[in-house]
């Protein structure tokens, strides 16, 4: 079985998030990480791959720049290899324009499970694990808390606004996974070591046969009008607890007529 | 815009709550309003689609346990190819929701806006909200590229309010084959949904997060929430880490909730959850970390351990009842 993980790099989510300016775009100059998000997909990749023989995990990421860093922590986890899109000129990319760079990667690797988180740190749109699935010709299964498969079936316990469901479908198939769905493991010293050599394939939209103008700042179909700040909530009474806490709630609540 | 669609669901009591918010601002974006829903019970919420605004209901019919995003997306993709255009299609941000978006984004080739908190019309475009940044800022987009726009809005963006018409005309989509990409399959339903008022409609909502520091502890925010009548909610890292159901999840990929007063116990306050709470009337924060960014948008913040001040509160609400 061969499972493809889709890898965000994204800014360190430690650092305050920046808009460019000009392009209402986020900035993305600085140092790329994996996403955590994408932490729970490697390491759910990794455990179905054990448990059906003959299997291997492939990355597959787009970054400006070549960026690598954030694969790099995914392959010391233990997937064999990783496919990057970088090109410049799909800087500024939609969802939809990512999914179908992505896909044209993804179709190269003939995957029997794709594997992605279902939505990412910084841009969290959502949007992009179904798009793929689509021009993959694949079914999907979101927000999955529980996967397994035999190579041949797939069966997920699948979040709803009510509990989850029990979801089957036939491989090839996508799953997108919620955060906390595994616990990803630490890359060993051993596995950083050995990510050090693991093969990345770096591919630009000529290598896909994408057309520049289709993607990219100029492929989007819409924009950023403006960015405003919101309406701030009026400012609070914020107090130290000195025992009378819970008195101090009680009091807000009655002056609601909560209580 | 002349025509819009709203992707109508079906829940326990007819359309979904979501799905009337969506009716009711679409009447304000253009005079003709139509939804598309599926499923066998399409004919049963004819009559509440009507009266918010839907002259037309496309039913696209019972899918059988498949799960809806390729089967319905297609069977949208269908009509608008047999020449039915809406200028946009409003989608509900549920679960089935999204999946049907990315759907249709694909197959039309069109690219969705998501998380939208507002629509408004303005020099013959739609510009829409997002909150970004844990809702400090706004951000207003749109469509620049050939329509229909695909826009996936958040609950409670919108008052619903009926408009006094008739029941919505049911038109029966011819099926479609939805192919390998519609092959997933429900087996089993499991409901988790607790006793008390629903998450999504409590006037008290109270939520627990990692500052709890255990699964066990849990049951100070059930037993509070209990106390005030209210619900209980939780923070993504607690429903991730399997301390409660998800169905307990406030926030962005959880419920959104606006209650009358919302109480967060021992939760910082991620973007991810700030996003689905931040609506709410009046907000008490109980956390020890002063610099929490829950603190900005609590009313009352109290800058303590939840461990001391959830028993004792416990105990003063005991005490008056």
């Amino acid at each position: 079985m061969h499972v493809v993980v889709c890898v965000k790099q994204i800014p360190d989510p430690a650092v305050p998030g920046a808009l460019d300016q000009v392009t209402h775009t986020l900035d993305r100059s600085g140092k790329l990480v994996m996403d955590d998000s994408d932490s729970y997909g490697v390491e759910m990749a990794l455990q179905l791959a054990g448990n059906v023989e003959g299997s291997e995990v492939t990355l597959v990421s787009m970054a400006p720049g070549g960026e690598t860093s954030g694969l790099r922590t995914a392959l010391a986890m233990g997937a064999a290899r990783a496919i990057l899109v970088s090109d410049d000129a799909l800087s500024g990319s939609d969802a939809l324009s990512t999914a179908k760079a992505l896909a044209a990667a993804i179709r190269r690797a003939e995957p029997d499970l794709v594997i992605a988180a279902t939505e990412s740190t910084d841009g969290y749109t959502g949007t992009l694990p179904v798009q793929l699935a689509e021009l993959l010709g694949m079914p999907s299964v979101t927000f999955a808390k529980g996967v397994s498969t035999d190579g041949t079936t797939l069966e997920v316990e699948r979040q709803t606004e009510a509990g989850y469901d029990e979801v089957t479908c036939p491989l090839p198939a996508l799953v997108t996974v919620t955060a906390g769905v595994v616990e990803p493991r630490y890359p060993s010293f051993k596995g950083i070591m050995a990510a050090k050599s693991k093969p990345i394939d770096v591919l630009s939209l000529a290598d896909l046969g994408i057309d520049p103008s289709d993607v990219g700042v100029r492929g989007a179909r819409e924009e950023v009008v403006d960015v405003a700040d919101a309406e701030a909530r009026a400012g609070g009474e914020i107090v130290m607890d000195e025992g009378d806490g819970a008195a101090r709630i009680v009091a807000f609540l009655e002056q609601l007529k909560v209580i | 815009m002349d025509r819009v669609w709203v992707l109508a669901e079906t829940g326990e009591q007819g359309p979904t709550a979501l799905t009337l918010e969506l009716l009711t601002k679409a009447r304000t974006l253009a005079p003709a309003v139509e939804a598309v829903a599926w499923g066998p019970g399409t004919a049963s919420i004819a009559a509440a689609l009507g009266e918010h605004g839907a002259s037309r209901v496309y039913d696209v019919g019972d899918i059988g346990g498949r799960l809806p995003g390729a089967p319905v997306a297609g069977a949208i993709a269908a009509l608008m190819r047999d020449g039915e255009q809406p200028d946009a299609v409003l989608i509900p941000a549920s679960y089935d929701g999204r999946d049907v978006a990315g759907r249709l984004s694909a197959m039309l080739d069109r690219p969705v806006l998501t998380n939208v908190t507002g629509l408004a019309e303005q020099d013959g475009s739609v510009l829409t909200e997002h909150p970004i940044f844990g809702g400090t800022k706004i951000l207003h987009a749109r469509f620049t590229g050939e329509g229909p726009g695909i826009y996936v809005v958040r609950a409670k963006s919108f008052a619903s309010e009926p408009a006094g018409g008739a029941a919505a005309e049911v038109i029966a989509l011819p099926p479609v084959d939805a192919g390998p990409a519609g092959a997933a399959t429900i087996v089993q339903r499991h409901v988790e949904e607790a006793s008390g008022p629903k998450l999504d409609e409590a006037a008290v909502v109270v939520s627990g997060g990692r500052g709890l520091g255990s699964a066990e502890s849990y049951a100070l925010i059930e037993e509070l929430s209990h106390l005030l009548h209210g619900a209980a909610g939780a923070s993504r890292a607690i429903v991730d880490a399997g301390w409660v159901p998800y169905s307990h999840q406030v926030g962005q990929t959880g419920k959104t909730v606006k209650p009358t007063v919302y109480l967060a116990c021992g939760i910082s306050g991620a973007t991810q959850h700030l996003v689905g709470m931040k609506g709410s009337k009046n907000i008490v924060a109980i956390n020890k970390d002063r610099e929490a960014p829950i603190f900005s948008v609590a009313d009352l913040g109290i800058v303590g351990d939840v461990h001391k001040v959830l028993p004792a509160l416990v105990e003063a609400l005991k005490s008056r009842s």
